[in-house]
C-alpha cells in the first residue's frame, strides 16, 4: 500500500499495518465533523507519525500512484475538510 | 478508468480510511481529466513533461524565496537583539545614576523587544523548516521528471495504440500526483513567506522609526537624551570638581580659601558647602 504524506513524499506500508492506522481514522472523522481543530491536529499528527514509523520512503525515482493521501501535519481542520469536498485543493491551472 | 481496476481492488481493504483516500481520489480524479482530454496520449506525455520543467522552476523559485525571507529575519533579529541590548545598558546606566524610573522604562521597553525577538524566532524556525521541505520536494521531483522523462522516451518509442493507454497511464498518474502535492507545497511557502514578508516589513519600520514597542507612547530616544543630559551634568560638575582640586593644589597657593575648603576638604566649612552645591543644580 502506498501512502502520501503530503509535502512530504510517499511510503509504503505493509497491507498488516492498515489495521492499525483505521484507528485514527474515527477520530479524525469526528474531529473533522466537529470542526475542533485541537482535537483534528493531535490525531493527525498520531496518524502521521505511525505512518513514518512503519513505512518505507518510496524512492524518488520510482511514478507510483498512492492509495492513500494525507495531509500535512500542520493542515487546518477547515483546510482538510476543503481537499476532501475537492474544493480548492488543485486549481485547474496547476496540473492540467 | 484504467486506473481504478487497480484502486478497486484495493478499496476492499481500505474501506474504513475513507476519508484520506477521498482526497487522494480529488488528485487522481486530476490525473485522469488531463490524460483524458488528449486525443493522442503522447501528445499529453509532452504537454506533461513541459509542465513538470515548469513546476520544477517555481519550486526552485520558491526555495530561493523562503531562504530570502529566512536571512531578512536573521538580520532583524539581530538588530532588534542590539537595541535590547542597548536598553538593558540604559538601564543599567539609569539605576548607578539613581533614576530608577528611568530603569524601569528601559526594562519595559526592552520586554516588549524580547516579545518580538521570540515571535521572530518562532517565524525563522518555521522558514527554516518550510526550506528544507521544499528542498527535499525539489530534490525529489526533479528525479520523478527524469524517471518520467525516461519513461515517456521508451512509451514513444514503442508505442502501440493498444498498450499506450495503460502504460501513459502509470507514468503519468503517478508524477501527477507528485505535481498536484508539490504545486500546493510551493503554494502553502508562498503564502507564508507573503505573510511573513509583510510582519518583517512592519518590524523593519518600526526598527527605522525608533518607535520600539513602548507602552507609554512617548518617543523611544528619550531615555537615551535623559541620560545623555543626566551624564553631561554630572561630566560639568565633574569637571569643576576637577579644576578646582588643580587651583587648589596650585604651587602658587593663591587660591582662595572657601575654593579649596569645597573641593579639597569639605569638612572645614561643613555649613556653607551644601549651599553651594545645592545652588549650582
Amino acid at each position: 500500500m502506498i501512502v502520501r504524506i503530503m509535502g512530504e513524499g510517499q511510503l509504503r506500508l505493509d497491507d498488516s499495518a492498515l489495521a492499525e492506522l483505521n484507528r485514527f481514522d474515527d477520530q479524525l472523522g469526528e474531529a473533522i465533523e466537529s470542526g475542533d481543530d485541537e482535537k483534528f491536529r493531535s490525531a493527525l499528527v498520531a496518524l502521521l507519525d505511525a505512518v513514518r514509523a512503519s513505512g518505507t520512503p518510496v524512492p524518488d525515482e520510482e511514478l507510483v500512484d498512492s492509495d492513500l493521501v494525507l495531509p500535512y501535519a500542520e493542515a487546518h481542520v477547515d483546510e482538510v475538510r476543503a481537499m476532501l469536498t475537492g474544493d480548492g485543493l488543485i486549481p485547474e491551472s496547476r496540473t492540467s | 478508468m484504467r486506473r481504478r481496476r487497480a484502486s478497486l481492488s484495493r478499496k476492499g481493504c481500505l474501506a474504513t480510511m475513507g476519508l484520506f483516500q477521498r482526497i487522494s481520489m480529488v488528485f487522481r480524479a486530476k490525473a485522469d481529466k488531463a490524460l483524458d482530454r488528449a486525443e493522442d496520449p503522447r501528445e499529453t506525455l509532452d504537454y506533461s513533461y513541459k509542465k513538470q520543467l515548469e513546476l520544477l522552476q517555481k519550486v526552485r523559485r520558491g526555495v530561493a524565496d523562503v531562504a530570502t525571507s529566512r536571512k531578512r529575519i536573521e538580520v532583524q533579529m539581530s538588530q532588534l537583539a542590539g537595541q535590547s541590548d542597548k536598553l538593558q545598558n540604559q538601564a543599567g546606566k539609569a539605576l548607578e545614576l539613581g533614576r530608577e524610573d528611568l530603569a524601569r522604562e528601559a526594562l519595559t521597553r526592552r520586554s516588549g523587544l524580547t516579545n518580538q525577538i521570540t515571535d521572530l524566532q518562532t517565524q525563522h524556525a518555521n522558514l527554516q523548516a518550510e526550506e528544507e521541505k521544499l528542498t527535499l520536494a525539489a530534490q525529489r521531483l526533479q528525479a520523478k521528471v527524469e524517471a518520467f522523462r525516461t519513461r515517456k522516451e521508451t512509451i514513444k518509442a514503442t508505442y502501440t495504440a493498444a498498450e499506450a493507454q495503460t502504460r501513459i497511464g502509470e507514468a503519468f498518474s503517478g508524477i501527477s500526483e507528485e505535481m498536484s502535492d508539490v504545486g500546493l507545497a510551493v503554494q502553502r511557502a508562498e503564502d507564508k513567506t507573503a505573510e511573513l514578508q509583510a510582519r518583517a516589513g512592519a518590524v523593519d519600520e518600526l526598527l527605522a522609526s525608533g518607535v520600539l514597542e513602548d507602552v507609554t507612547g512617548t518617543a523611544k530616544d528619550d531615555i537615551a537624551l535623559e541620560l545623555d543630559q543626566m551624564a553631561s551634568t554630572n561630566d560639568v560638575e565633574l569637571e569643576l570638581a576637577r579644576m578646582k582640586q588643580e587651583l587648589t593644589a596650585g604651587p602658587s597657593g593663591a587660591a582662595p580659601k572657601e575654593l579649596e575648603g569645597e573641593a579639597a576638604a569639605p569638612a572645614e566649612e561643613p555649613v556653607a558647602e551644601p549651599k553651594q552645591e545645592g545652588e549650582r543644580q
